[in-house]
């Protein structure tokens, strides 16, 4: 079987499984990182969320093979890591602050986006406007739309 | 805002009933246990009222009362045991999908312990069969009825904790002060619980008395907590079913027919599935044909390169309007009441269509099915039946199967069913191996559960500034009751005051009224169509018989040239419902002038032991209607929401408000968005790209829950509480913003589809591969 390579949190993973397995399965069912969740599997309900250097990607919408060597994938597992000092990455101490999960199904990937949200507005000079809360595709079926908006408002400031 | 409302309130609850004592028990264990008696509860006072509109049946005993009775001959104990590190722990026999329940219980026990609540654990049980009714976690009646006995152990605990420090510390039980897990004598000397663990622990299990905190002293309950899992939720950490490493338990999907409900009759290339990569098994079963490998991707290629000769389901060629003629046939007359001299009728009718009601977390379950015992992982708020169906199904005695309760993500109904559960143990039994099942999204869609379709007529008739009379008769697909709601019912009959009527007919009576004098009230539900896999959906009929109600009632308000929020202060039923009313209209700023376009509407809404009121904004000009989104739904926009809550004691207002929120959300979807589409024997909508669940894009920029002070001294429900206001409140402002009375729910139900439908062969999508080019 063909063996994949990529980084996972910071370290190397090599993986043996059928080039077209999408990167959702790997990481859930071969690699027992199961904080990306399954909510479509065809990149609409976003709770896959996770980053692919740095970016916010959907792993259910890639192929295993599609990843080069030197890909760095971040999940919710890693994010933490990616943040300067030890605890959680301030934008989930905002998501705990705001108390915002509900059933919590949906808010790794919630966490996820909202860091990459932070880093593109940044990338274009700017800081976080309505619009871009209006644009966050995370569905939540619990609702905690409203705290959402204000934990991304609380993370970004303290990001 | 509410948080600071519900803590200035306690100084006015009134005097406090709860010093009478309580009767619990001290179990032989090795540590502290103490316990209670579920059926510990607030007794049914039938209230002395002299109304213009007689009290109806839900206003004297209502589905929370039925639920919480129902617990009381079983006679089963709660526990809180002490652990010799300090913490206690409590096994809650109901199931959490968000509602915050773990929480609010680890608040109760912390409260009457004097133990931080970050030393409360809260695990949910196994289903316990000897529990019989009291294992149902629906009708939003946990903490209604898990109030007083969680309370009585935890203060049990406490009692023993004390008795206990007084021998180490060689002081009067009297003089003691307990803190936070610490109690500490005059002198200063002090001991932790911890230590008193074992010393406290009973030989033998006997009857204590003991008296509850007094409401005015309550420093946790009423005071606003975050969730106890917060932190597991955002790191990943929070398990759930699809996330438990179950040896063997290896990735398994079903697949399912192109209509509704059809069987399969064989596999014509199994042979080829099976010698696919990663594939383990292929199985037909009685929903459809099950596939198990190594990874979910792997699955889902085999589901869809399955050949298989199908038996077409029960409502193969019907569509929408095929369902809505049968309504109408079974619609109920309408009685045309004898009217005085100037009386004047208004006469309403509306279609809610069918609506989806699943969570994000899709049907899941995890079956280890052996030839002498099962053991299934799911999450179930009815685990009782779904553990004698598991048996049932698979041939075996009760004692033989063990059902664990997982955390779910998100029920709103869903989870009151058991299906996957039953059907993992199915597969898991043909195929001799563990199973982690999984639906498709696009399987949770079109054939999971629904929220059934439904008429409701009203005709109300006034004369002056007097509303005579009030009809409202609903017409639904019958909703399935048979997660145990049912047996409850059977059992509770004798007591009901509703007389021998339907199961259905019996929640409705015991859920549905009217919270303003409008006269003679007569409300009646007939159902109709037993084909389709229904369900509740955050509530079964309030939503949709509020909506129609407030709708009304804005065209009776208009009728006699009031003003909506004037109306319903005035014909309001009590003064809960006027202050939640006044307060929405206050802090909302009803009646500022407006853009063309743009509106303000008002509605109320009780049940649960409770009153809600919401006003809000809507945008409904077509810049906003118009506004572009890639793959959803955009439509008019609501700007604000307002909502005053008064659920009688709010244990934790910081998750009423969470609950509250939520139930917006879906109020806004039910009103503009959101509904299944059947076509030709199945749903159209096959994934959230289709069926159009509240966005980020839909959501209110400005949202505000009030919590009101508390009015009763007793908690009321809160999970399903804010979708019927909300949804009614959306309904009235849109009529108001645009001069059109919306006839049909969700608004957009009969315009052109807004997405092209999904193939039903194969039943499952692919997932595409642009992940990495488009986010
Ligand atoms: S599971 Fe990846 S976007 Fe829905
Ligand atoms: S918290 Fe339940 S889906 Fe978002």
């Amino acid at each position: 079987m063909p063996k994949h390579s990529f980084l996972l949190n910071g370290e190397r993973v090599t993986v043996d499984v059928d080039d077209d397995v999408r990167l959702l399965w790997v990481l859930r069912d071969v690699l027992g990182v199961t904080g990306p969740k399954y909510g479509c599997g065809i990149n609409v309900c976003k709770a896959c969320t996770s980053h692919v250097n740095g970016r916010a990607f959907n792993p259910c919408s890639v192929k295993v093979s599609a990843l080069d060597r030197d890909d760095e994938i971040t999940t919710i597992e890693g994010l933490p890591g990616t943040a300067p000092g030890p605890g959680l990455h301030p934008m989930q101490e905002a998501w705990i602050d705001r108390d915002v999960a509900q059933c919590g199904y949906c808010q790794p990937g919630q966490v996820m986006a909202a860091v990459a949200l932070v880093r593109q507005v940044r990338r274009e000079g700017r800081s976080i406007t309505d619009a871009d809360l209006d644009g966050i595709r995370n569905i939540c079926r619990c609702g905690t739309y409203a705290r959402i908006r204000e934990a991304v408002r609380q993370g970004e400031a303290a990001m | 805002m509410s948080e600071t409302a519900a803590r200035a309130a306690r100084p006015r609850t009134e005097a406090d009933p709860g010093r009478r004592r309580f009767l619990g028990y001290l179990l032989a264990a090795p540590t502290l246990a103490a316990a209670a008696d579920l059926s510990l509860g607030t007794a049914t006072a039938p209230p002395a009222l002299a109304l213009p509109s007689g009290p109806q049946p839900a206003e004297v005993y209502d589905l929370n009362d039925m639920l919480t009775d129902a617990t009381r001959p079983t006679a089963n104990l709660i526990t809180v045991v002490v652990h010799e590190d300090g913490t206690a722990s409590f096994e809650l026999p109901r199931s959490e999908n968000g509602q915050g329940i773990m929480t609010s219980s680890a608040m109760l026990v912390a409260e009457e312990l004097d133990l931080p609540v970050s030393k409360v654990r809260v695990t949910l049980a196994d289903a316990r069969p000897e529990l019989l009714f009291n294992q149902l976690t629906g009708g939003s009646n946990t903490t209604i009825s898990t109030f007083t006995p969680i309370r009585v152990a935890a203060a049990i605990a406490k009692q023993e904790l004390l008795a206990a420090a007084a021998i180490v510390l060689s002081a009067e039980v009297e003089s003691l002060e307990a803190d936070a897990g610490v109690i500490t004598a005059p002198g200063g000397a002090s001991v932790g619980y911890g230590q008193l663990a074992r010393r406290a622990a009973a030989t033998s299990t006997r009857r204590v008395d003991v008296t509850l905190t007094d409401r005015a002293d309550f420093k946790v309950i009423g005071t606003p907590h975050n969730r106890t899992d917060a932190r597991k939720a955002v790191t990943g950490r929070k398990e759930f079913t699809l996330d438990l490493q179950v040896k063997g338990a290896r990735p398994t999907m079903v697949c399912r027919a192109p209509t509704l409900n059809g069987t399969p009759v064989r596999v014509r290339n199994k042979k080829k599935v099976l010698a696919m990569p990663g594939i383990t098994h292929v199985a037909k079963v009685s929903t459809g044909v099950a596939v198990r490998g190594k990874t979910f991707g792997q699955v889902i290629r085999a589901v869809r390169a399955l050949d298989v000769e199908w038996k077409d389901g029960p409502v193969a060629g019907q569509s929408d309007a095929d369902v809505l003629a049968e309504l109408r046939a079974a619609e109920l007359p309408l009685a045309v009441p004898a009217l005085p001299a100037g009386a004047k009728t208004v006469d309403a009718d509306f279609t809610f269509w069918f609506r989806s009601n699943s969570a994000l977390e899709p049907n899941c379950a995890i079956a280890d099915v052996r030839t002498d015992r099962a053991e299934i992982w799911a999450g179930l708020k009815s685990p009782i039946t779904a553990h004698e169906e598991i048996a049932t199904r698979l041939g075996m005695t009760p004692d033989q199967v063990t059902v664990h309760v997982v955390q779910g993500g998100g029920s709103f109904g869903r989870k009151l069913f058991f299906d996957a559960a039953l059907e993992a143990a199915e597969i898991s039994q043909k195929m001799r191996k563990p199973v982690k099942l999984m639906w498709h999204r696009t399987d949770d869609s079109r054939v999971g559960r629904t929220h059934p379709m439904a008429t409701s007529r009203i005709r109300a008739t006034y004369a002056g500034s007097e509303v005579l009379s009030f009809e409202q008769r609903h017409t639904s697909v019958v909703t399935d009751n048979s997660h145990g709601l049912g047996e409850l019912i059977t059992a509770m009959s004798a007591k009901l005051p509703v007389g021998e009527i339907g199961f259905a007919q019996t929640i409705f009576a015991l859920t549905q009224e009217v919270p303003y004098h409008y006269g003679l009230v007569d409300q009646q539900l007939d159902e109709t169509d037993s084909r389709f896999n229904t369900g509740s959906m955050r509530n079964i009929y309030s939503p949709d018989t509020c909506t129609a109600r407030e709708l009304v009632t804005d065209q009776l308000a208009e009728a006699m040239g009031q003003d909506a929020f004037a109306f319903r202060r005035e014909h309001a039923k009590d003064d809960r419902a006027r202050a939640v009313l006044a307060t929405v209209a206050e802090v909302g700023g009803w009646g500022r002038r407006m853009p063309a376009g743009t509106a303000q509407g008002i509605a109320l809404h009780k049940e649960y032991k409770g009153l809600n009121a919401c006003l809000v904004e809507i945008d409904c000009r077509p810049a906003t209607v118009d506004r572009p989104v890639r793959d959803g739904v955009t439509g008019p926009r609501v700007t604000k929401v307002v909502m005053a809550v008064d659920v009688g004691l709010a244990v934790n207002p910081r998750g009423l408000e969470a609950q509250m929120q939520g139930g917006i959300m879906d109020g806004i979807a039910l009103a503009l968005t959101s509904s299944l589409h059947l076509r030709d024997g199945h749903f159209l909508e096959g994934s959230w790209d289709n069926y159009f669940y509240t966005r980020q894009w839909n959501v209110p920029p400005e949202v505000e829950v009030v919590v009101m002070p508390d009015t009763t001294g007793e908690p009321g429900g809160a999970g399903e509480f804010g979708v019927a206001s909300t949804f009614a409140a959306v309904a009235c402002a849109y009529r108001r913003a645009t001069g059109r009375t919306p006839t049909e729910f969700p608004i957009n139900h009969r315009d052109p589809l807004a997405f092209k439908p999904k193939p039903t062969v194969p039943p499952i999508p692919q997932s595409p591969t642009n992940g990495l080019r488009r986010y």
